[in-house]
């Protein structure tokens, strides 16, 4: 199969896996989860299926239509969307045997409309990962808003309704009023918003309109939460945790991140925008959000929206890589959206499975609960360590390129930022990790129970194990992102 | 072109027109509506036709009886009046396809002829505006259809029609007397009515005064049928309490007839004979878009009924229109023509979904509809596909027109950024309001029994779907209205010294 049948097949795949799943349904609850993992499986199959072709690098390539005159539908693998539709195809196939366990297990209704949206969700993903021009990727952009909606609103309840709408309001808001304008003022500046690596700017744009635009890219590009915009992502959190885990802590934030990085790499062009001074205030505000979403952290009571606060912080640690404007950070940036999906994921998968076995949310009920969940707790420890970014979890090498990156340019705020979100990764995760595995004697549990069920067990140990390899084989991560900034420069 | 491409301009008017008094005739209601839906979906194939001939590069010009232009009748058809064709006859064919439970509703099965009577004149009096090429043709087709609409407006069972509609007559009325008193100071100026004769006669007048005097009393009347901002008070009554299927129809073509109108006049007559009248123009008709945009999207914010807030949806949507207009520029001009096409298709599906949700709920406010969305799923993801379009979703038809209005008001540097502004702020709020109805219906506390309520009739959703389907897909392909949107844009502006 040629590279452009394969990302079609990759586009079509969860649609068509959305149709089963409506269809599998019918016949019962095993049907249709029957049908959600091969579609997964498959999915990751493809997408798996374009990385030779890319390492000897081929840039795989499809031309579906042309919507307006020099504005196409087309889509093209380079490295950077490489990584990402592996990262969200493989962790659905995880997420989905979590979801099962979890969805079960707690008895969630409407199961189907859950399942045939999470595959809409992803071939949203796909399509932005592999999008070729700006219009393509804002498109799919929009659809993975709109089809996370439903999620998010899963419950229906009034509580729910009214975070979802925050959602959707602070999502469509950014897209529509920032990232629509941005978009289609760089089409008329350039004449094209084709991907290019080197960027299409240079020599078109001059002195403070670049750094506008970059404003209008940044904040516009709602799902990256880089502060004021972030309040979105802990208002998702009403969502059933496997939506969480997966389009919260990957699929949709690293689909905003990825956007920000795209557009920096190969709209701006990273040689261009370091001599553009007034691009640089995006490093201070990636470094506020990071202080101050973990700052926001350390003062939540709730499991989840901890982690939502976390997610943000985090992902401002990608913004901030990519405007260094340095090879070394571009690549820190890339290895820190894998190393941060598997840690999280993880993390959330821990969060969901607790509230599966004993329906707790807040931090101080989590008292010694690693002696009931120990593999639950020792996965969540394992994430934990990873956003602290201890040796030997994939965190750490994420931060070594962060910070080679930011050396390499002498950005010393990027240095203290990182050295003191450190810190406060440190104080809020650690507690809670003590907390867990302290055995007072004379603190009778609050009810009985066990672990989670098996699927969610299983889930979280796969993305624990993943969290902890990609600290010693993250090799082709690094070689496939090397391009990324050969391609670049 | 065969003889019978050849007629087909008349042919646009004269099927529905000489339909009419047919259908009155036969008197089984179900006999009068097909026979109704036929000679609709008759002309519509003319239009298509002749859009397809018209993207091959012809132009339509048909003399009546024979007779040279500037002395006899003369009807043409290019890119513009072919766009506007399409729009009309599709939406009453659409209408009529899905009117069936609405209109049995709402009217008794002896008053029915009368009604499907009254549609088709209004069907070609609409059709016949765009066909025509003088002025006062135009005028003669433009109360036909206005005489019709009152009519089937005022024809439902609901009695706040006919207050609403009483207002829409006064209006409308003044609205065509105003055109009237305009075109008859250029006939006393220049001694014809034949448009384009009218261009090249205007050069010859010395005294320019009565001229311009008549250019304010044209656009007036013009853009109080048009509902322009602040003349637009008879529109959101007279859409609510139409029955379903007439506000389907007159919502998705009846403003655009006149925009059409008083874009072609102006650009046609005025812009290349009056001095700096491109400026008096923007200068009009930017500010009044604005208004437009903002007020009727905030006043649809806090609306309850569902069909009153689409009406204001409407009056906003046609400040969009104006907006590209005033722009006076080739991208401003094609992206308000091809939201003529855009905004109909959406608006459109929007009262054909309303139109399903009326069939099962007892009302059409927010309350009533709570919860329906579990009992009628496919209506209510047609009401939410189309709102899409009407925010302005990529892939969708309101996206292409969203592109195309922001290109263009980046053109304009500086004040360009301030109209980004509006176009932007506007979108948000069609967001909410949308969002208002999506949330009542998906998530709204009944109050009353849902119990009974089931899916609409299979052939309304089928109606509605069709209609969303054509959102997404002149969302994805949208070369037919795009291209004959640029080309009209062009011709208006060939008219320009």
């Amino acid at each position: 199969m040629s590279g452009s049948d394969l990302i079609l097949l990759s586009l079509v795949l969860p649609l068509v896996g959305a149709v089963g799943i409506a269809a599998a349904s019918r016949i019962g609850a095993n049907a249709r989860e029957t049908v959600t993992l091969a579609t997964a499986g498959a999915l990751a199959w493809t997408v798996w299926k374009l990385v030779p072709e890319l390492i000897q690098g081929g840039r795989p390539s499809l031309f579906l239509a042309e919507v307006l005159p020099g504005i196409d539908i087309a889509f093209s693998v380079e490295p950077l969307g490489m990584l990402f539709a592996a990262l969200a195809s493989s962790l659905w196939i995880v997420n989905s045997i979590y979801s099962i366990g979890y969805m079960r297990g707690n008895k969630e209704a409407n199961q189907t409309r859950f399942y045939i949206f999470f595959a809409i969700a992803l071939a949203a993903a796909i399509g932005i990962a592999f999008a070729d021009n700006l219009f393509t990727l804002f498109l799919f952009y929009e659809i993975l808003t709109l089809s996370t909606y439903p999620l998010v609103a899963h419950k229906g309840d009034a509580k729910t309704v009214r975070s979802a709408r925050v959602y959707l309001g602070v999502l469509l808001t950014t897209s529509i009023g920032l990232l629509l304008p941005a978009i289609i003022w760089t089409y008329l500046v350039a004449g094209t918003g084709t991907f290019t690596p080197g960027g299409i700017l240079e020599g078109k744009l001059t002195g403070p309109a670049v750094g506008l635009l970059l404003g209008l890219f940044v904040f516009g590009v709602g799902k990256a939460a880089v502060m004021p915009v972030h309040r979105w992502l802990p208002a998702a959190m009403v969502a059933p945790t496997p939506v969480s885990a997966l389009l919260h802590a990957v699929a949709v934030v690293k689909a905003g991140v990825f956007t920000v990085t795209k557009v920096i790499v190969y709209i701006f062009g990273i040689d261009f925008l370091f001599a553009e001074p007034s691009s640089s205030w995006l490093v201070y505000v990636a470094a506020f959000t990071i202080i101050a979403a973990s700052v926001v952290a350390l003062r939540q009571q709730n499991l989840k929206r901890l982690l939502a606060y976390s997610t943000v912080a985090q992902l401002s640690y990608v913004v901030m890589a990519t405007a260094i404007l340095k090879p070394l950070a571009e690549v820190g940036a890339a290895v820190h959206m894998v190393a941060h999906a598997f840690g999280k994921i993880t993390l959330f998968f821990a969060a969901g499975a607790i509230y599966t076995a004993t329906k707790k949310t807040e931090l101080h009920q989590l008292r010694g609960i690693g002696r009931r969940m120990p593999w639950t707790m020792t996965a969540f420890t394992i994430g934990a360590l990873s956003m602290i970014g201890v040796p030997p979890t994939g965190g750490f090498v994420s931060k070594w390129y962060i910070l080679a990156g930011a050396f390499e340019a002498n950005n010393y705020v990027a240095i203290a930022t990182i050295i003191v979100s450190t810190a406060l990764n440190a104080a809020y995760f650690l507690p809670i990790i003590f907390m867990a595995w302290s055995f007072e004697k004379n603190a009778p549990p609050a009810n009985e129970h066990g672990e989670a069920p098996f699927a969610v067990v299983l889930a979280l140990m796969i993305t624990a194990a993943l969290t902890l390899m990609f600290f010693f084989f993250n090799g082709p991560v690094l070689e496939l992102e090397g391009q990324l900034v050969k391609a670049g420069s | 072109m065969t003889s019978l491409a050849h007629h087909l301009p008349a042919l646009q008017v004269i099927v529905p027109m000489l339909s009419a008094p047919l259908v009155m005739l036969l008197k089984p209601s179900g006999l009068a509506r097909a026979a109704a839906t036929v000679a609709s979906l008759f002309a519509f194939s003319i239009a298509i036709a002749m859009t397809i001939g018209v993207l091959d590069g012809n132009t339509y010009t048909y003399r009546m009886g024979s007779w040279p232009a500037p002395y006899g009748i003369e009807l043409s058809v290019d890119h513009f009046s072919a766009l506007l064709l399409l729009i009309i006859t599709g939406a009453s064919s659409f209408a009529l396809l899905a009117g069936r439970r609405s209109v049995d509703a709402d009217i008794d099965a002896s008053r029915q002829p009368l009604f499907y009577t009254a549609w088709l004149l209004a069907l070609a009096g609409l059709s016949g505006v765009p066909v025509a090429a003088d002025a006062f043709n135009i005028f003669v087709f433009m109360e036909i259809s206005s005489l019709a609409s009152y009519v089937i407006i005022a024809g439902g069972s609901d009695r706040r029609a006919l207050p609403a509609v009483f207002k829409y007559l006064i209006m409308g009325t003044i609205g065509a007397t105003f055109y009237l008193i305009g075109i008859g100071l250029i006939y006393l100026m220049t001694g014809t009515l034949n448009l384009a004769d009218m261009e090249l006669r205007i050069h010859e007048v010395a005294d320019q005064k009565p001229i311009l005097v008549a250019a304010g009393f044209i656009t007036i009347g013009l853009a109080l049928k048009a509902a322009v901002f602040p003349l637009h008070v008879w529109l959101p009554n007279s859409y609510t309490y139409a029955p379903h299927a007439v506000t389907v129809f007159l919502a998705a073509c009846a403003t655009k007839v006149s925009l059409y109108l008083l874009l072609r006049f102006d650009f046609f007559v005025f812009q290349g004979n009056l001095a700096g009248h491109d400026v008096q123009f923007a200068y009009f008709l930017m500010p009044l878009a604005v208004l437009a945009i903002l007020i009727a999207s905030g006043v649809a914010l806090f609306e309850q009924n569902v069909k009153r807030l689409l009406a204001y949806s409407s009056v906003a949507q046609i400040g969009y229109i104006m907006l590209g207009a005033s722009f006076v520029t080739v991208a401003g001009l094609t992206a308000s023509t091809v939201h003529f096409f855009n905004h109909a298709l959406a608006k459109g599906a929007l009262f054909l979904a309303v139109g399903c949700l009326a069939t099962q709920c007892t009302g059409l406010r927010l309350s009533d509809l709570g919860g329906v969305a579990k009992r009628m799923p496919w209506t209510a993801a047609a009401f939410v596909a189309a709102g899409f379009s009407l925010i302005g979703i990529p892939g969708t038809t309101g996206f292409i027109s969203k592109w195309y209005l922001i290109t263009a008001a980046l053109e304009q540097g500086s004040l360009g950024v301030a109209l980004v502004a509006v176009l932007v702020i506007s979108s948000l709020m069609a967001l909410v309001y949308i969002w208002r109805v999506v949330e009542a219906i998906y998530f709204g506390e009944p109050t009353t029994d849902l119990s009974a309520v089931r899916e609409a009739p299979l052939a309304m959703l089928a109606v509605t779907w069709t209609a969303v389907l054509a959102n997404l897909y002149f969302g994805l392909v949208p070369e037919v209205p795009v291209t004959l949107a640029s080309a009209a844009a062009e011709t208006l502006l060939e008219h320009l010294p």
